[in-house]
Protein backbone atom coordinates (compact mmCIF):
# COMPACT_ATOMS: atom_id res chain seq x y z
CA UNK A 1 0.00 0.00 0.00
CA UNK A 2 1.46 3.40 -0.91
CA UNK A 3 1.95 5.92 1.85
CA UNK A 4 2.73 3.42 4.38
CA UNK A 5 6.27 4.19 6.52
CA UNK A 6 8.03 1.59 8.46
CA UNK A 7 10.40 0.91 10.83
CA UNK A 8 12.85 -2.53 11.82
CA UNK A 9 10.73 -3.71 14.47
CA UNK A 10 7.66 -4.27 11.61
CA UNK A 11 5.22 -1.38 12.60
CA UNK A 12 3.97 0.72 9.97
CA UNK A 13 2.39 4.42 10.62
CA UNK A 14 0.37 6.58 7.82
CA UNK A 15 0.86 10.00 8.09
CA UNK A 16 -1.79 12.74 7.41
CA UNK A 17 -1.52 15.77 8.42
CA UNK A 18 -0.16 15.58 12.04
CA UNK A 19 -1.96 12.41 12.52
CA UNK A 20 -0.06 9.24 12.48
CA UNK A 21 -2.20 5.93 12.15
CA UNK A 22 -0.40 2.83 12.70
CA UNK A 23 0.03 -0.99 13.04
CA UNK A 24 1.98 -3.48 12.13
CA UNK A 25 3.22 -5.07 9.13
CA UNK A 26 1.21 -7.99 6.75
CA UNK A 27 4.96 -9.42 7.29
CA UNK A 28 4.25 -9.31 10.92
CA UNK A 29 1.34 -10.43 11.09
CA UNK A 30 2.21 -13.88 9.13
CA UNK A 31 4.92 -14.18 11.58
CA UNK A 32 3.22 -14.27 14.76
CA UNK A 33 0.46 -16.46 13.35
CA UNK A 34 -3.42 -16.14 14.44
CA UNK A 35 -3.77 -13.05 16.63
CA UNK A 36 -5.99 -13.16 19.66
CA UNK A 37 -5.82 -10.72 21.71
CA UNK A 38 -4.83 -6.91 21.58
CA UNK A 39 -3.80 -4.82 24.42
CA UNK A 40 -4.01 -0.76 23.52
CA UNK A 41 -3.36 1.90 25.20
CA UNK A 42 -5.18 4.88 27.35
CA UNK A 43 -6.47 7.75 25.47
CA UNK A 44 -3.83 10.21 26.09
CA UNK A 45 -0.72 7.74 26.58
CA UNK A 46 2.08 9.70 25.52
CA UNK A 47 4.98 7.85 23.77
CA UNK A 48 8.49 8.61 22.40
CA UNK A 49 9.60 6.88 18.92
CA UNK A 50 10.61 3.18 19.21
CA UNK A 51 8.12 3.30 22.48
CA UNK A 52 5.88 0.52 23.59
CA UNK A 53 2.72 1.20 22.39
CA UNK A 54 0.87 -1.67 22.88
CA UNK A 55 0.77 -5.79 23.01
CA UNK A 56 -0.54 -8.18 20.40
CA UNK A 57 -0.90 -11.76 21.48
CA UNK A 58 -0.94 -14.66 19.03
CA UNK A 59 -2.33 -18.50 20.46
CA UNK A 60 1.65 -18.82 21.00
CA UNK A 61 3.13 -15.66 22.12
CA UNK A 62 2.73 -12.10 23.62
CA UNK A 63 4.57 -9.32 21.40
CA UNK A 64 5.45 -5.84 22.17
CA UNK A 65 4.41 -3.17 19.50
CA UNK A 66 6.23 -0.06 19.27
CA UNK A 67 4.85 3.53 17.93
CA UNK A 68 6.98 4.24 14.69
CA UNK A 69 6.85 7.75 15.77
CA UNK A 70 6.37 10.18 19.00
CA UNK A 71 2.73 11.26 19.76
CA UNK A 72 0.00 10.94 21.84
CA UNK A 73 -2.60 8.78 21.25
CA UNK A 74 -6.07 9.79 20.18
CA UNK A 75 -7.29 6.95 19.01
CA UNK A 76 -7.90 3.27 19.36
CA UNK A 77 -9.28 0.65 16.70
CA UNK A 78 -12.35 -0.47 18.98
CA UNK A 79 -12.86 -3.20 16.52
CA UNK A 80 -10.00 -5.17 17.99
CA UNK A 81 -11.18 -6.15 21.01
CA UNK A 82 -14.13 -8.49 19.46
CA UNK A 83 -11.95 -9.23 16.34
CA UNK A 84 -8.18 -8.79 16.63
CA UNK A 85 -8.28 -11.39 14.00
CA UNK A 86 -8.77 -8.35 11.72
CA UNK A 87 -5.22 -7.82 12.01
CA UNK A 88 -4.05 -10.99 10.09
CA UNK A 89 -6.92 -10.35 7.42
CA UNK A 90 -5.76 -6.64 6.84
CA UNK A 91 -3.01 -5.59 9.04
CA UNK A 92 -1.78 -2.52 6.96
CA UNK A 93 -6.23 -1.72 6.63
CA UNK A 94 -8.81 -2.35 8.59
CA UNK A 95 -6.33 -4.13 11.61
CA UNK A 96 -4.59 -0.69 12.82
CA UNK A 97 -4.06 -0.43 16.04
CA UNK A 98 -4.46 3.04 16.95
CA UNK A 99 -4.01 6.65 15.84
CA UNK A 100 -0.95 9.79 17.24
CA UNK A 101 -0.88 13.09 16.81
CA UNK A 102 2.35 13.37 16.12
CA UNK A 103 4.43 15.39 19.28
CA UNK A 104 6.79 17.09 16.35
CA UNK A 105 4.91 17.31 13.07
CA UNK A 106 7.44 16.89 10.44
CA UNK A 107 8.44 13.50 12.04
CA UNK A 108 8.40 10.50 9.85
CA UNK A 109 11.24 11.45 7.35
CA UNK A 110 13.32 8.78 8.86
CA UNK A 111 11.27 6.23 8.62
CA UNK A 112 11.75 3.17 5.70
CA UNK A 113 9.39 3.43 2.64
CA UNK A 114 7.91 0.44 1.15
CA UNK A 115 10.68 -0.28 -1.06
CA UNK A 116 12.82 -0.25 1.20
CA UNK A 117 10.67 -2.06 4.58
CA UNK A 118 10.47 -4.95 1.39
CA UNK A 119 14.37 -4.82 1.09
CA UNK A 120 14.95 -5.00 4.82
CA UNK A 121 12.88 -7.91 5.23
CA UNK A 122 13.90 -9.84 2.58
CA UNK A 123 17.58 -9.25 4.18
CA UNK A 124 15.47 -11.18 7.58
CA UNK A 125 14.58 -14.31 6.07
CA UNK B 1 7.87 -5.98 17.31
CA UNK B 2 10.62 -8.04 19.36
CA UNK B 3 11.80 -11.03 16.63
CA UNK B 4 12.74 -14.11 18.24
CA UNK B 5 16.29 -14.88 19.22
CA UNK B 6 18.44 -16.91 16.36
CA UNK B 7 18.64 -20.88 16.90
CA UNK B 8 22.44 -21.41 18.42
CA UNK B 9 22.95 -24.80 16.88
CA UNK B 10 22.35 -26.55 13.81
CA UNK B 11 18.85 -28.35 13.72
CA UNK B 12 18.30 -31.87 12.98
CA UNK B 13 15.83 -32.51 10.78
CA UNK B 14 12.99 -35.65 10.86
CA UNK B 15 12.08 -38.15 7.98
CA UNK B 16 9.52 -35.81 7.07
CA UNK B 17 10.95 -32.39 6.67
CA UNK B 18 11.38 -31.98 3.25
CA UNK B 19 7.58 -32.81 3.13
CA UNK B 20 6.55 -29.67 5.32
CA UNK B 21 8.87 -27.50 3.80
CA UNK B 22 7.04 -28.15 0.38
CA UNK B 23 3.73 -27.87 1.80
CA UNK B 24 3.59 -24.53 3.55
CA UNK B 25 5.08 -25.02 6.92
CA UNK B 26 6.26 -22.66 9.32
CA UNK B 27 9.48 -23.74 10.66
CA UNK B 28 10.97 -23.19 14.37
CA UNK B 29 13.47 -24.66 16.37
CA UNK B 30 12.05 -26.94 19.09
CA UNK B 31 14.21 -29.54 21.16
CA UNK B 32 16.90 -29.38 18.52
CA UNK B 33 14.82 -30.15 16.02
CA UNK B 34 13.34 -28.02 12.87
CA UNK B 35 9.81 -28.82 12.98
CA UNK B 36 6.57 -27.16 11.75
CA UNK B 37 4.55 -24.71 14.22
CA UNK B 38 1.55 -24.54 11.54
CA UNK B 39 0.76 -24.97 7.80
CA UNK B 40 -0.86 -22.21 5.85
CA UNK B 41 -4.29 -22.33 7.58
CA UNK B 42 -2.94 -21.47 10.93
CA UNK B 43 -2.99 -22.66 14.37
CA UNK B 44 -6.93 -22.32 15.22
CA UNK B 45 -8.01 -23.85 11.76
CA UNK B 46 -5.41 -27.08 12.42
CA UNK B 47 -6.61 -26.98 16.01
CA UNK B 48 -10.74 -26.63 15.05
CA UNK B 49 -9.53 -29.82 12.82
CA UNK B 50 -8.16 -31.79 14.88
CA UNK B 51 -11.42 -30.97 17.26
CA UNK B 52 -14.07 -32.14 14.06
CA UNK B 53 -12.28 -34.23 11.79
CA UNK B 54 -8.41 -35.31 11.79
CA UNK B 55 -4.98 -33.94 11.96
CA UNK B 56 -1.52 -35.35 10.98
CA UNK B 57 0.98 -34.74 12.97
CA UNK B 58 4.97 -35.36 12.49
CA UNK B 59 6.54 -36.02 16.24
CA UNK B 60 9.26 -37.80 14.74
CA UNK B 61 11.14 -35.90 17.16
CA UNK B 62 10.56 -37.58 20.07
CA UNK B 63 12.48 -40.55 21.59
CA UNK B 64 11.47 -44.09 20.80
CA UNK B 65 13.81 -46.17 22.89
CA UNK B 66 13.80 -50.47 23.52
CA UNK B 67 14.37 -52.60 26.70
CA UNK B 68 15.20 -55.81 26.64
CA UNK B 69 16.43 -58.69 28.68
CA UNK B 70 14.89 -60.61 31.33
CA UNK B 71 14.51 -58.14 33.98
CA UNK B 72 13.74 -55.31 31.95
CA UNK B 73 10.12 -54.89 33.32
CA UNK B 74 11.29 -55.56 37.05
CA UNK B 75 14.35 -52.95 36.14
CA UNK B 76 12.23 -50.31 34.75
CA UNK B 77 9.93 -50.44 37.74
CA UNK B 78 12.77 -48.96 39.63
CA UNK B 79 12.70 -45.51 37.39
CA UNK B 80 8.95 -45.24 37.69
CA UNK B 81 5.63 -45.61 40.01
CA UNK B 82 3.63 -47.16 37.36
CA UNK B 83 3.09 -50.61 37.61
CA UNK B 84 4.21 -52.89 34.96
CA UNK B 85 4.26 -56.18 35.90
CA UNK B 86 0.73 -56.30 35.58
CA UNK B 87 0.38 -54.58 32.02
CA UNK B 88 -1.04 -56.79 29.27
CA UNK B 89 0.42 -57.85 26.37
CA UNK B 90 0.47 -54.73 23.95
CA UNK B 91 -0.77 -52.27 26.69
CA UNK B 92 0.64 -48.94 27.51
CA UNK B 93 1.03 -47.05 30.01
CA UNK B 94 1.59 -43.48 30.88
CA UNK B 95 4.08 -42.65 33.83
CA UNK B 96 7.34 -40.69 34.87
CA UNK B 97 11.10 -41.07 35.38
CA UNK B 98 11.39 -39.98 38.97
CA UNK B 99 14.64 -38.44 40.22
CA UNK B 100 16.04 -38.98 44.20
CA UNK B 101 13.94 -36.36 45.12
CA UNK B 102 10.82 -37.01 43.89
CA UNK B 103 10.61 -34.55 40.92
CA UNK B 104 10.47 -35.98 37.16
CA UNK B 105 13.27 -36.34 34.96
CA UNK B 106 10.63 -36.73 31.94
CA UNK B 107 6.94 -38.35 31.53
CA UNK B 108 6.90 -41.36 29.09
CA UNK B 109 4.68 -43.86 27.55
CA UNK B 110 5.52 -47.59 27.93
CA UNK B 111 4.26 -50.32 25.72
CA UNK B 112 4.47 -54.35 26.70
CA UNK B 113 6.11 -55.21 23.39
CA UNK B 114 6.28 -58.54 24.30
CA UNK B 115 9.62 -59.56 24.48
CA UNK B 116 11.15 -56.08 24.75
CA UNK B 117 9.23 -52.56 26.56
CA UNK B 118 8.75 -49.77 23.37
CA UNK B 119 9.23 -46.12 25.39
CA UNK B 120 8.40 -43.02 23.68
CA UNK B 121 10.16 -40.11 25.43
CA UNK B 122 10.41 -36.29 25.12
CA UNK B 123 12.72 -34.94 22.57
CA UNK B 124 14.21 -32.16 24.96
CA UNK B 125 15.02 -35.35 27.26
CA UNK B 126 16.47 -37.62 25.09
CA UNK B 127 20.18 -36.92 26.28
CA UNK B 128 19.41 -37.06 30.09
CA UNK B 129 16.68 -40.17 29.90
CA UNK B 130 19.15 -42.41 28.15
CA UNK B 131 21.84 -41.44 30.74
CA UNK B 132 19.41 -41.80 33.91
CA UNK B 133 18.46 -45.28 31.76
CA UNK B 134 22.49 -46.37 31.63
CA UNK B 135 23.80 -45.54 34.99
CA UNK B 136 20.42 -47.30 36.58
CA UNK B 137 19.72 -50.24 34.25
CA UNK B 138 22.55 -50.36 32.13
CA UNK B 139 23.90 -53.24 34.07
CA UNK B 140 21.25 -55.54 33.87
CA UNK B 141 19.06 -54.61 30.53
CA UNK B 142 19.94 -53.92 27.28
CA UNK B 143 18.90 -50.17 26.02
CA UNK B 144 18.59 -48.80 22.89
CA UNK B 145 17.43 -45.53 21.11
CA UNK B 146 15.82 -46.60 18.00
CA UNK B 147 17.03 -43.54 15.59
CA UNK B 148 15.83 -44.65 12.83
CA UNK B 149 12.52 -44.74 13.37
CA UNK B 150 9.86 -41.84 12.59
CA UNK B 151 6.70 -41.31 14.76
CA UNK B 152 3.37 -40.06 13.35
CA UNK B 153 0.29 -38.81 15.56
CA UNK B 154 -3.06 -39.39 13.38
CA UNK B 155 -5.64 -37.61 16.25
CA UNK B 156 -9.23 -36.17 15.81
CA UNK B 157 -12.84 -37.46 15.70
CA UNK B 158 -12.74 -39.32 12.60
CA UNK B 159 -9.13 -41.10 12.86
CA UNK B 160 -10.57 -44.34 13.46
CA UNK B 161 -12.20 -44.39 10.47
CA UNK B 162 -9.35 -42.76 8.39
CA UNK B 163 -7.13 -45.55 9.92
CA UNK B 164 -9.81 -48.25 8.95
CA UNK B 165 -9.18 -48.06 5.77
CA UNK B 166 -4.91 -48.67 6.13
CA UNK B 167 -4.72 -50.61 9.20
CA UNK B 168 -8.12 -52.10 9.96
CA UNK B 169 -6.77 -54.31 12.70
CA UNK B 170 -5.42 -50.75 14.92
CA UNK B 171 -8.88 -49.24 13.89
CA UNK B 172 -10.32 -51.78 16.35
CA UNK B 173 -7.69 -51.15 19.18
CA UNK B 174 -8.96 -49.66 22.78
CA UNK B 175 -7.22 -46.49 24.58
CA UNK B 176 -3.89 -46.78 25.59
CA UNK B 177 -3.27 -50.82 23.69
CA UNK B 178 -1.06 -51.34 20.60
CA UNK B 179 -0.39 -53.81 17.64
CA UNK B 180 2.63 -54.14 15.52
CA UNK B 181 0.74 -54.22 11.99
CA UNK B 182 1.21 -53.26 8.62
CA UNK B 183 0.03 -50.27 6.48
CA UNK B 184 0.77 -51.47 2.67
CA UNK B 185 4.15 -53.37 2.95
CA UNK B 186 5.63 -51.49 5.62
CA UNK B 187 5.47 -52.80 9.17
CA UNK B 188 4.74 -50.30 11.77
CA UNK B 189 3.80 -50.19 15.45
CA UNK B 190 0.32 -48.40 16.22
CA UNK B 191 -1.23 -47.64 19.12
CA UNK B 192 -4.55 -45.68 20.29
CA UNK B 193 -3.31 -42.74 22.30
CA UNK B 194 -2.28 -38.93 21.83
CA UNK B 195 -1.27 -35.95 23.12
CA UNK B 196 -4.90 -33.75 22.07
CA UNK B 197 -7.41 -35.15 23.86
CA UNK B 198 -9.03 -36.99 21.25
CA UNK B 199 -9.24 -39.99 19.59
CA UNK B 200 -6.39 -41.05 17.67
CA UNK B 201 -3.04 -43.04 16.80
CA UNK B 202 0.44 -42.85 16.99
CA UNK B 203 2.28 -45.04 14.70
CA UNK B 204 5.75 -46.19 14.74
CA UNK B 205 7.82 -46.65 11.32
CA UNK B 206 11.10 -47.08 10.00
CA UNK B 207 12.36 -43.89 8.99
CA UNK B 208 12.46 -44.51 5.08
CA UNK B 209 8.80 -45.54 4.67
CA UNK B 210 7.57 -42.63 6.82
CA UNK B 211 6.84 -40.22 4.02
CA UNK B 212 4.95 -43.05 1.97
CA UNK B 213 2.88 -43.35 5.02
CA UNK B 214 2.35 -39.90 5.87
CA UNK B 215 1.07 -38.97 2.47
CA UNK B 216 -1.49 -41.96 2.66
CA UNK B 217 -2.96 -40.15 5.02
CA UNK B 218 -2.34 -36.96 3.95
CA UNK B 219 -4.44 -37.35 1.10
CA UNK B 220 -7.53 -38.83 2.77
CA UNK B 221 -10.16 -36.06 2.65
CA UNK B 222 -11.11 -35.81 6.12
CA UNK B 223 -7.50 -35.37 7.34
CA UNK B 224 -5.30 -31.86 7.35
CA UNK B 225 -1.62 -31.70 8.65
CA UNK B 226 -1.19 -29.73 11.77
CA UNK B 227 2.11 -28.20 13.66
CA UNK B 228 3.59 -28.17 17.12
CA UNK B 229 0.76 -24.64 17.55
CA UNK B 230 -1.86 -26.62 17.35
CA UNK B 231 -0.42 -29.66 19.51
CA UNK B 232 0.59 -27.21 22.42
CA UNK B 233 -3.33 -25.83 22.47
CA UNK B 234 -4.89 -29.12 21.81
CA UNK B 235 -3.13 -30.51 25.48
CA UNK B 236 -3.68 -27.51 27.14
CA UNK B 237 -7.19 -27.65 26.54
CA UNK B 238 -7.33 -31.61 27.69
CA UNK B 239 -5.33 -30.46 30.62
CA UNK B 240 -2.30 -32.28 29.79
CA UNK B 241 1.19 -31.55 31.14
CA UNK B 242 4.27 -30.17 28.96
CA UNK B 243 7.92 -31.23 30.19
CA UNK B 244 9.79 -28.09 31.22
CA UNK B 245 6.84 -26.30 31.85
CA UNK B 246 3.67 -28.08 33.87
CA UNK B 247 6.48 -30.83 34.94
CA UNK B 248 10.10 -30.53 35.96
CA UNK B 249 12.67 -32.03 38.53
CA UNK B 250 11.17 -30.18 41.20
CA UNK B 251 7.87 -31.47 40.95
CA UNK B 252 6.32 -34.61 41.89
CA UNK B 253 3.45 -36.65 40.14
CA UNK B 254 1.46 -36.04 43.01
CA UNK B 255 2.14 -31.82 42.95
CA UNK B 256 1.16 -31.98 38.78
CA UNK B 257 -1.72 -34.45 39.79
CA UNK B 258 -0.64 -37.06 38.36
CA UNK B 259 -1.26 -39.50 41.03
CA UNK B 260 -3.69 -41.34 39.02
CA UNK B 261 -0.28 -43.04 36.80
CA UNK B 262 0.67 -44.31 39.89
CA UNK B 263 -0.10 -47.74 40.61
CA UNK B 264 -1.78 -49.58 43.79
CA UNK B 265 0.78 -52.05 44.51
CA UNK B 266 3.67 -49.56 43.89
CA UNK B 267 2.08 -47.74 46.79
CA UNK B 268 1.92 -50.58 48.87
CA UNK B 269 5.24 -51.59 48.04
CA UNK B 270 7.43 -48.55 47.34
CA UNK B 271 10.63 -49.69 45.35
CA UNK B 272 11.12 -47.05 42.59
CA UNK B 273 13.35 -43.68 42.68
CA UNK B 274 12.21 -41.14 44.59
CA UNK B 275 9.67 -42.99 46.50
CA UNK B 276 9.91 -41.65 49.93
CA UNK B 277 8.41 -37.90 48.94
CA UNK B 278 5.61 -39.39 46.49
CA UNK B 279 4.58 -41.30 48.68
CA UNK B 280 4.12 -39.20 51.78
CA UNK B 281 2.30 -36.74 49.50
CA UNK B 282 0.19 -40.04 48.33
CA UNK B 283 -0.72 -40.18 52.34
CA UNK B 284 -1.34 -36.87 53.66
CA UNK B 285 -0.92 -33.42 51.05
CA UNK B 286 1.62 -31.90 48.88
CA UNK B 287 3.10 -27.72 49.34
CA UNK B 288 1.44 -27.31 46.09
CA UNK B 289 -0.80 -28.66 43.21
CA UNK B 290 -1.14 -28.29 39.24
CA UNK B 291 -4.69 -26.63 38.48
CA UNK B 292 -6.14 -25.08 35.75
CA UNK B 293 -7.16 -21.87 35.42
CA UNK B 294 -9.74 -19.40 33.70
CA UNK B 295 -8.83 -15.78 33.20
CA UNK B 296 -11.48 -13.74 33.21
CA UNK B 297 -11.56 -11.33 30.14
CA UNK B 298 -9.32 -11.82 27.07
CA UNK B 299 -5.76 -11.22 28.22
CA UNK B 300 -3.70 -14.64 28.10
CA UNK B 301 -1.91 -15.28 31.41
CA UNK B 302 1.40 -16.35 29.59
CA UNK B 303 3.94 -19.00 31.54
CA UNK B 304 5.96 -17.09 34.25
CA UNK B 305 2.72 -15.07 35.32
CA UNK B 306 2.36 -14.96 38.64
CA UNK B 307 -0.82 -16.05 40.60
CA UNK B 308 -2.16 -14.15 44.10
CA UNK B 309 -4.51 -14.83 46.20
CA UNK B 310 -7.86 -12.36 46.82
CA UNK B 311 -5.40 -10.28 49.00
CA UNK B 312 -2.41 -9.94 46.95
CA UNK B 313 -0.43 -12.47 48.59
CA UNK B 314 1.69 -14.58 46.01
CA UNK B 315 0.50 -18.17 45.66
CA UNK B 316 2.07 -19.32 42.61
CA UNK B 317 2.93 -18.97 39.15
CA UNK B 318 1.42 -19.96 35.54
CA UNK B 319 3.07 -22.76 34.23
CA UNK B 320 1.10 -22.90 30.71
CA UNK B 321 -0.94 -20.07 29.35
CA UNK B 322 -2.95 -19.60 26.14
CA UNK B 323 -5.97 -18.90 24.44
CA UNK B 324 -8.41 -21.82 23.80
CA UNK B 325 -9.38 -22.18 20.02
CA UNK B 326 -12.34 -24.75 21.14
CA UNK B 327 -13.73 -22.28 23.90
CA UNK B 328 -12.88 -18.49 22.11
CA UNK B 329 -11.07 -17.91 25.77
CA UNK B 330 -8.00 -17.80 27.22
CA UNK B 331 -7.00 -20.32 29.46
CA UNK B 332 -3.92 -21.52 31.97
CA UNK B 333 -2.62 -24.09 34.09
CA UNK B 334 -0.62 -23.58 37.09
CA UNK B 335 1.12 -24.49 40.37
CA UNK B 336 -0.86 -22.94 43.53
CA UNK B 337 -0.49 -23.50 47.36
CA UNK B 338 -3.15 -26.27 48.22
CA UNK B 339 -5.24 -23.62 50.21
CA UNK B 340 -6.23 -21.88 46.61
CA UNK B 341 -6.54 -25.25 44.60
CA UNK B 342 -10.47 -25.77 45.06
CA UNK B 343 -12.41 -25.40 41.54
CA UNK B 344 -13.61 -21.91 41.99
CA UNK B 345 -11.50 -20.32 44.40
CA UNK B 346 -10.83 -16.39 42.85
CA UNK B 347 -6.94 -15.71 42.24
CA UNK B 348 -5.53 -12.73 40.55
CA UNK B 349 -2.49 -13.09 37.62
CA UNK B 350 -0.66 -10.41 37.79
CA UNK B 351 -0.04 -9.27 33.77
CA UNK B 352 2.38 -6.72 32.65
CA UNK B 353 1.91 -5.82 36.22
CA UNK B 354 -1.88 -5.26 36.07
CA UNK B 355 -3.61 -7.49 38.69
CA UNK B 356 -6.42 -10.00 36.39
CA UNK B 357 -9.28 -11.83 37.92
CA UNK B 358 -9.72 -15.49 37.10
CA UNK B 359 -10.67 -18.71 39.06
CA UNK B 360 -9.25 -21.98 39.86
CA UNK B 361 -10.92 -24.55 36.71
CA UNK B 362 -11.73 -27.91 36.55
CA UNK B 363 -8.99 -29.60 34.12
CA UNK B 364 -10.01 -30.87 31.45
CA UNK B 365 -11.27 -27.76 29.96
CA UNK B 366 -12.70 -29.55 27.24
CA UNK B 367 -13.55 -33.29 27.63
CA UNK B 368 -11.67 -35.85 26.62
CA UNK B 369 -13.12 -38.15 23.92
CA UNK B 370 -10.84 -41.53 24.34
CA UNK B 371 -12.14 -44.67 22.82
CA UNK B 372 -12.52 -46.94 25.76
CA UNK B 373 -13.79 -50.26 24.93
Amino acid sequence: MAGLKYIKSHEWARIDGGVATMGISDYAQGQLGDVVYVELPPIGKKVEAGGQVAVVESVKAASEVYAPIAGEVIEVNAKLADDPALINRAATGDGWFLKLKLANPGDGSALMDEAAYAKFIEGQK
Amino acid sequence: MADSAPPSAPLLRTPLHAWHAAHGAKLVGFAGYEMPVHYSDGIIAEHKHARSQAVLFDVSHMGQVSLWGDEAVRALERLVPADLLELPPWAMRYTQFTNEGGGIIDDLMVTNGVGRLMLVVNASRKPDDLAHLDARLGHAVDIALLKGRALIALQGPQAAGVLARHAPRAARLSFMTAVPTRIGRVDVVISRSGYTGEDGFEISMPSEAAEEIWRRLAAEPEVKPAGLGARDSLRLEAGLCLYGHDIDEAVSPVEAGLAWSIGRRRRREAGFVGDARILAELRGTPARRRVGILPEGKAPAREGTEIQDEAGVPVGTVTSGGFSPSLGVPIAMGHVEVRTADIGTPVRLIVRGEPRLARIAQLPFVPHRYHKA
